[in-house]
């Protein structure tokens, strides 16, 4: 019942107008003690000193890269599968978010590859397949701003993000399956993780405030992208009428 | 900020590049929602409504 409520766009806007003073606050908490942690409490990593603090903010930006393509993936079988009337504008909101998350993994990953690795980039299968991911971000916004009319732009979005969700398991298993530069999994993974607690809980704790921050950020986009819809819809409206009637 | 030791310019660059990036995603939802939000009203003021908003009867 709550999901079928959340299909129309007119609840969805007065939920969002409740939930995001919380979301917002919720935040900016969350991530603030867990920046806090990482920058002055954190001990320095035993190998790579004090770029570990990089990490607070690489690892959240790159997990979220990869979970707003998540979410685009579901929203993209919503609009082909169910025709669901928020899955397009969900996934509409998610992209330029996303792709700004993958910058930040992208510059943060550069940024702390230098000093480790003595280089900025390498043309490895980790980095290059988050490149990738960015590349696919930008492409779907051209995409989105290249057709009119939303419901065929929602389609033909829909299928080409199913395509590039391939992407999705060649980065998380890239370091398994090719030799890169980049460290494997060290959080989630099978036998637990080797991070030690000292580094884990300040890495979760901005982790979870970063997703909120992003959930905070897509909720508004979606909020301006029914707008804009509306608006759309409005301008068709009065197109339609000829001059001097009412609409 | 000398306590990050000798990469200390990695990190403040890495924490700066990545605020600016966020508060330039904020800015821009919130830039683009007083936006629309304006384009709605003006439209709404014409008189122009929603098919469905004309068939329940609402005002604009």
């Amino acid at each position: 019942m709550a999901l079928l409520d959340l299909a129309n766009p007119t609840r969805f806007m007065t939920l969002a107008d409740r939930v995001l003073p919380w979301l917002w606050s919720a935040a900016i908490l969350v991530l603030g003690v867990g920046l806090y942690l990482g920058l002055f409490v954190a001990p320095p990593d035993y190998q790579q000193g004090e770029t570990v603090r990089i990490m607070f903010i690489h690892v959240p930006a790159a997990w979220l890269s990869m979970f707003g393509y998540g979410l685009m993936a579901v929203s993209a079988l919503g609009t082909l599968v169910w025709r669901h009337p928020l899955a397009d504008v969900a996934a509409r909101a998610i992209a330029p978010i996303g792709a700004a998350f993958t910058l930040i993994a992208l510059i943060t990953g550069s940024l702390w590859g230098k000093p480790m690795w003595g280089t900025w980039w390498e043309w490895d299968a980790r980095l290059t397949s988050v490149l990738v991911l960015f590349l696919m971000y930008l492409g779907l916004i051209a995409l989105w701003n290249a057709i009119e009319d939303p419901n065929r732009a929602g389609r033909v979005a829909a299928v080409l993000i199913l395509v590039g969700s391939v992407n999705l398991p060649i980065i998380k298993f890239s370091v398994e399956w090719w030799n890169t530069l980049h460290q494997g999994a060290s959080v989630f993974r099978m036998g637990g993780s080797t991070i030690d607690a000292s580094l884990l809980y300040p890495l979760l704790i901005s982790a979870l405030g970063a997703t909120l921050l992003f959930l905070a950020l897509v909720m508004m986009a979606m909020k301006n992208e029914i707008l804009r819809r509306r608006i759309r819809a409005l301008r068709l409206v009065a197109a339609s009428v000829p001059a001097g009637v009412s609409a | 900020m000398s306590g990050f030791g000798e990469h200390a310019g990695y990190i403040i660059g890495a924490y700066g590049l990545a605020a600016l990036i966020v508060f330039g995603v904020v800015a821009w939802v919130l830039v683009d929602g007083r936006a629309q939000r304006r384009r709605l009203k003006e439209l709404e003021a014409r008189g122009i409504r929603r098919r469905s908003a004309a068939r329940r009867g609402e005002t604009p």
